[in-house]
């Protein structure tokens, strides 16, 4: 078995559910609290990779983070070497390809939180950040569980992005899903059964976690998390 | 009142609010208020959907008016002219709310100390203890907000409220629900700690027996405008319109015409439209002819089994029982007398008069049970 590859996914998707959640939380709290009337457009934006296909997204990140790309060129600048085919390049994409795994729970958790407690939080003499950080956020917290765990297991499971953006070098880009594919393509098949099987595991593990906190949570509140799979 | 201390009047509240809101349905909603709130108690009283929430929530920067002037005493909070808008948290305001909105994630003690941010630990504490000794709740420091009872969680609210030493305290119904006694003994707590600081209290209500229970002084709104200010005797016993002469509990508004004036007794004959029965009623601003409505309260009408002789009430009218329902204590009986009359009595009294429905009665009402309203 290759444990270089599951060791590089299991290092992908932990970056990735980090650097979703460091970035996600004000997104999600723009998008659930801006009275601006043009907020639908970021909202599409951040629900665009639910319905394009992953091969798509993959190729125009391709394209940015290219020598020519304004991505890779900024890239360039900072780090004196280029973004595609690397593990930050890897990391970037796959943050973008869930990032509505992460941010609509996120959104959802904030704004079911009751607003006049946001108002009593005002008039006790807080500010936005001390409403967020002592309201908000811990009245959020299956919601962050949930984003953690979706784009975690997302990012596990990915395979269109990571072909596209980063190849297929071995301990660098080859994650477990681009493994599987190999040793098909090759008709390695009982080497990519046991691949494969792992990955199973994996996420049957993270989602039966997803719906047991979910129910833990829904008996406390009285109401469901955000999953894709309750999505209206 | 001590309203004409200089000193006390210079921690008064005033508000000065217009404000439009687009309804979907209706014609827009129009408030257009001017309050001066001395320190003490002041009941803002009116029928749901009058806008007193609403003129809590531009006091405490919640909403923002179109137009208008807010100031705790000297310190101008929100003007319109000089683009003055003091965010909510630097208004120094307490705000009750009808829901209490204690955090549901900290106990007690927590949503007690939350605004008090900025204080060294050891003050924060004593403070905190201080207050919730003072509202009666120091035993439930460590509880959540769910599992403390009703009355103790707006005591807890009432003391988060207060322990940050605020210019102004607005309370928005957070009574609502609470038994009589319970409610009185929260008001005294409430009193017992504003008698020593004296700082202006606005408290809004819908129902009438918060009013007499609280009242020192109250302002009656409806749709957006005040109708009537005064202590709760001059406000709640002579309503001026419809809708507050309801919400103030009269259950019986008929229509009726002036017959004349009889101004050397004070009073004048009003006849009931769509019978023959005439009343008497203090006078009012009317002349012979005009259309008034004439309110009076279900448990303000007596009611006899024969025509009765040698009492001093002057307005005596037969009539009919066509409906007779028991509601707890409460016998709500409907009288046909041309016009239908509501009237309350005990079951004692129904039982031992051996009412029953197609009884014949005698409604007396005095004079001054008969209230002129505004058409």
């Amino acid at each position: 078995m290759n444990m270089d590859a599951l060791l590089l996914s299991l290092r992908l998707a932990l970056c990735v559910s980090a650097l979703l959640l460091a970035g996600g939380l004000p997104l999600a709290y723009w998008l659930a609290f801006s009275k601006w009337r043009g907020k639908f457009l970021l909202e599409t934006v951040v629900a665009m990779p639910l319905v394009l296909p992953p091969t798509v997204l993959g190729f125009y990140m391709l394209v940015a983070m290219g020598p020519h790309g304004p991505l890779g060129k900024l890239w360039q600048v900072f780090f004196g070497h280029g973004l595609a085919f690397t593990f930050e390049g890897l990391i970037l994409a796959s943050a973008l390809y869930s990032l509505p795994f992460a941010v609509q729970p996120l959104i959802a958790s904030f704004e079911s939180v009751d607003r006049t407690l946001l108002d009593a939080s005002a008039v006790l003499g807080a500010g936005r950040l001390r409403t967020f950080r002592r309201v908000i956020l811990p009245l959020s917290i299956p919601g962050v569980v949930t984003a953690l765990v979706l784009s975690f297991a997302h990012t596990m499971g990915e395979f269109g992005v990571a072909l596209m953006v980063g190849g297929n070098l071995p301990g660098v880009t080859r994650t477990v899903s681009i493994d599987i594919y190999d040793h098909v393509q090759s008709l390695e098949y009982a080497e990519a059964n046991r691949m494969a099987l792992v990955l199973l595991a994996i996420s049957f593990a993270v989602l039966s976690a997803v719906y047991a906190i979910n129910r833990q949570v829904g008996r406390l509140l009285g109401r469901r998390l955000w999953t894709p799979w309750t999505a209206k | 009142m001590d309203t004409v201390d200089g000193e006390v009047n210079r921690a008064a509240l005033t508000a000065r609010v217009k404000m439009e809101r687009l309804r979907r349905d209706s014609p827009p909603f129009l408030l257009d208020i001017s309050i001066e709130v001395p320190p003490g108690i002041t009941i803002l009283f009116g029928p749901s959907g009058a806008g007193k929430s609403t003129v809590l929530d531009c006091i405490a920067g919640l909403a923002r008016p179109d137009a208008g002037r807010i100031a705790a005493g000297q310190e101008v909070l929100f003007d319109s002219l000089a683009s003055v808008n003091c965010p909510p948290q630097s208004r120094r305001i307490a705000y009750v709310f009808q829901t209490l909105a204690l955090f549901p994630h900290m106990s007690a003690e927590e949503n007690v100390a939350y605004g008090l941010d900025g204080l060294p630990h050891g003050e924060r504490s004593a403070r905190v203890e201080e207050i919730l000794e003072a509202f009666g709740v120091g035993k439930l420091r460590a509880r959540k907000p769910p599992e403390i009872s009703g009355g103790e969680r707006q005591r807890i609210a009432l003391a988060r409220s207060l322990v940050t030493r605020p210019r102004v305290l607005l309370l928005d119904e957070p009574l609502t629900g609470l038994d009589a006694e319970l409610k009185a003994a929260i008001v005294d707590d409430l009193r017992a700690w504003n008698a020593a600081r004296r700082i202006p209290i606005l408290y809004v209500t819908h129902t009438r027996e918060e009013v007499d229970a609280l009242g020192e002084r109250v302002i009656a709104m409806d749709h957006g405008r005040v109708v009537s200010e005064g202590t709760p005797m001059e406000v709640l016993e002579a309503p001026r319109r419809n809708r507050l002469a309801q919400a103030a509990g009269f259950e019986n508004l008929l229509s009726a015409t002036v017959v004349d004036l009889r101004e050397a007794d004070g009073v004048m004959r009003v006849r009931l439209n769509g019978s023959l029965s005439e009343l008497e009623a203090p006078l009012g601003y009317a002349a012979a002819g005009d259309r008034v409505r004439v309110a009076i309260r279900a448990g303000d009408i007596l009611l006899a089994t024969m025509r009765p002789e040698g009492l001093s009430a002057r307005n005596i009218i037969e009539g009919r029982i066509v409906a007779m329902e028991t509601r707890g204590i409460l016998v709500r009986a409907r009288v046909d007398c041309g016009v239908q009359f509501i009237v309350h009595l005990t079951p004692g009294a129904a039982r031992s008069l051996g009412l029953a429905e197609r009884s014949r009665v005698w409604l007396v009402l005095k004079t001054h049970s008969c209230h002129l309203v505004e058409e």
